[in-house]
């Protein structure tokens, strides 16, 4: 074992840790009975008949496999590939935070700039922050009148909140020195911020923002349960109503697998902006 | 008499002392800096040094007091008066070519590109930073390598005032005194005027032509001005040898050891507090060598 490097023991062991679920997770499904086998009262109290349970792994890979062949046909509002249905989630959760992020990164300067603005908003920030994105549902279905839009007001009012207070208190946090050196340089407000103080506040901000897409992508999937027609949150529901378990649990992967990656662009962006001081 | 270059007049700081009253760091503070001098000023902690300097680049507002530079009065940071901080405040995020650039094009927004690199690349050059290590973010640069860079970002910008806030206050002994060197022949080079700040008297010899003594707080004040009587150019194993120098020491060891206390915590009662010249020469003259060995404190 010793000639293998530490990542390479890791993966060998997640390997075994997948193979040992997957093993114990076909092994607990117990197996039906051929007709042949049952009593006459059993058939006739209907224990002949298919009986729902929940699918063995090999079969939801055979699913996955199905599914992701053919990804994007549209056969209908009820039949569409797993990728168009992740495709609308993905355009619902990006317009919203894209939407948050215009709002609450400029205002997230302005707190973090001004100790009076942070004072004046932070009691509307502390009562607003608390309540769960989905009690909005019903007030931006009845004002905005359209289940999209709703569900995109959604995304954005939840990944609003760690964005703003990230930048806020990155920017509250941007070392006076660093600010001194901008001064003794003249350089205008505009110019500081940009030059110094984004540059100097970037990590906290962008780990707000990872913060955000996570809770965006959690709650995309409640949304779309609710307001339904398309997405991947509509389709595990869809799904649960068409008793297919298979594709329910197939979808519950899919969710998260994006949700990693989406994650992982984050992680990326954030290794872009660090700094060593 | 006219006007020095630099003058600090009546300037004196207050800060409330917390329960009610105020606390007056220095009060009446008066003196000036000639071009192209190098002055250093030395005290105990607490007696105000950091706040001139502060006041001095226009980043802190005295209580009263003014402060003029050729003429005009100081108000704000500017581009003129450069400083260099003890904590070097580089820009952890940019390259050190970067972090002596972004000054430079901020003082020639008119520059190319290629100008401003090229300036910049010559005053790292000067302090001995060349090749792949100006590429290199500061935190990959060892403390020494840090505060050269921060020296050369403020040379490259020319002001006409330069402030070092103790700028090897947190560097080992052997990698200041190369510095020091450094410095000496960057500003011999230019003819800066240079305002210092040093705990470290043999530093303040090695480089000032005045030392201003201040006294301790509160109500400190410039108690007294120091002529270096050491001619340059100066090299730090050469100087101990000459006569002046332990005389200058020992004055200066006497006034931070016990006069600058006992001067302490007087009031001024408003009178402008400008300090005493004081001026000690041993040197034998060339054509009385007999009367080797005198000592002139001249108070003016």
């Amino acid at each position: 074992m010793s000639t293998l490097s530490l990542n390479q023991r890791a993966l060998l062991l997640s390997v075994v840790l997948l193979f040992v679920g997957l093993f114990v997770w076909e092994m607990a499904i117990p197996a039906q009975k051929a007709v042949g086998e049952l009593t006459e009262y059993e058939r006739l109290t209907g224990g002949g008949a298919q009986k729902a349970g929940v699918p063995p792994p090999s079969q939801v890979l055979a699913k996955a496999w199905e599914e992701l062949s053919n990804p994007f046909y549209d056969a209908g509002p009820n039949d569409k590939g797993i990728g168009i249905q992740i495709g609308y989630s993905i355009y619902r959760v990006l317009s919203g935070y894209l939407m948050a992020a215009l709002v609450a990164i400029p205002l997230g300067f302005l707190i973090g700039m001004s100790p009076v603005a942070y004072k004046a908003l932070n009691p509307f920030i502390q009562v607003l922050r608390p309540i769960s994105p989905l009690a909005w549902m019903p007030l931006a279905l009845f004002i905005i009148q359209d289940s999209e839009a709703s569900a995109i007001f959604v995304i954005f009012i939840c990944s609003i909140w760690p964005m703003l207070i990230n930048t806020a208190f990155g920017v509250a946090g941007v070392r006076k020195d660093w600010v001194n050196v901008a001064r003794t340089h003249e350089l205008g407000h505009l110019k500081t911020a940009f030059t110094v103080i984004l540059p100097a506040a970037a990590p906290t901000i962008v780990t707000g923002m990872r913060i955000s897409i996570g809770i965006a992508w959690l709650v995309i999937v409640a949304a779309e349960m609710l307001v339904g027609g398309t997405g991947i949150g509509y389709y595990v529901w869809n799904e649960w109503n068409n008793l297919d378990l298979t594709s329910v649990i197939f979808s519950i992967l899919m969710i998260g697998i994006v949700g990693m990656m989406l994650d992982a662009a984050f992680a990326t962006l954030q290794r872009a902006v660090a700094y060593a001081e | 008499m006219s006007k020095p270059f630099l003058s600090i007049e009546n300037l004196t700081q207050c800060y409330p002392d917390g329960q009610g009253g105020t606390m007056t760091v220095f009060e009446n503070a008066t003196f000036g800096v000639e071009k192209g001098e190098f002055v250093v000023i030395l005290g105990h902690s607490g007696c105000g040094k950091s706040t001139i300097m502060n006041i001095l680049a226009g980043l802190a507002e005295p209580t009263s007091g003014v402060v003029k530079m050729d003429g005009y009065e100081v108000s704000g940071p500017s581009l003129d008066r450069g400083v260099v901080f003890q904590n070097y405040s580089l820009l952890p995020w940019l390259s050190t070519l970067k972090n002596v650039s972004f000054g430079v094009a901020a003082r020639h927004p008119d520059w190319s590109k290629a100008k401003v690199l090229d300036h910049s690349r010559e005053y790292l050059a000067m302090v001995g930073l060349e090749g792949d290590v100006i590429h290199r973010k500061p935190s990959q640069l060892s403390g020494g390598m840090r505060q050269r860079v921060s020296i050369a970002r403020a040379f490259a910008n020319h002001p006409k005032l330069l402030l070092l806030d103790e700028p090897f206050g947190a560097l080992d002994a052997l990698t200041r005194g190369t510095i020091q060197d450094e410095l000496l022949k960057i500003w011999g080079g230019t003819g800066q005027t240079v305002f210092m700040i040093t705990h470290d008297i043999d530093e303040a010899i090695l480089l000032a032509d005045r030392i201003l003594l201040m006294t301790n707080g509160p109500f400190a004040r410039v108690a007294e001005s120091v002529e270096i009587t050491i001619p340059r150019p100066r090299n730090r194993t050469e100087i101990v040898e000459h006569p002046n120098y332990y005389p200058i020491r020992n004055h200066m060891v006497q006034f931070l050891g016990k006069r600058s206390k006992e001067l302490a915590g007087q009031a001024s009662d408003g009178a402008a507090q400008s300090p005493a010249t004081v001026r000690i020469e041993r040197t034998p003259p060339e054509d009385e060598s007999g009367e080797a060995r005198r000592l002139r404190a001249v108070n003016l």
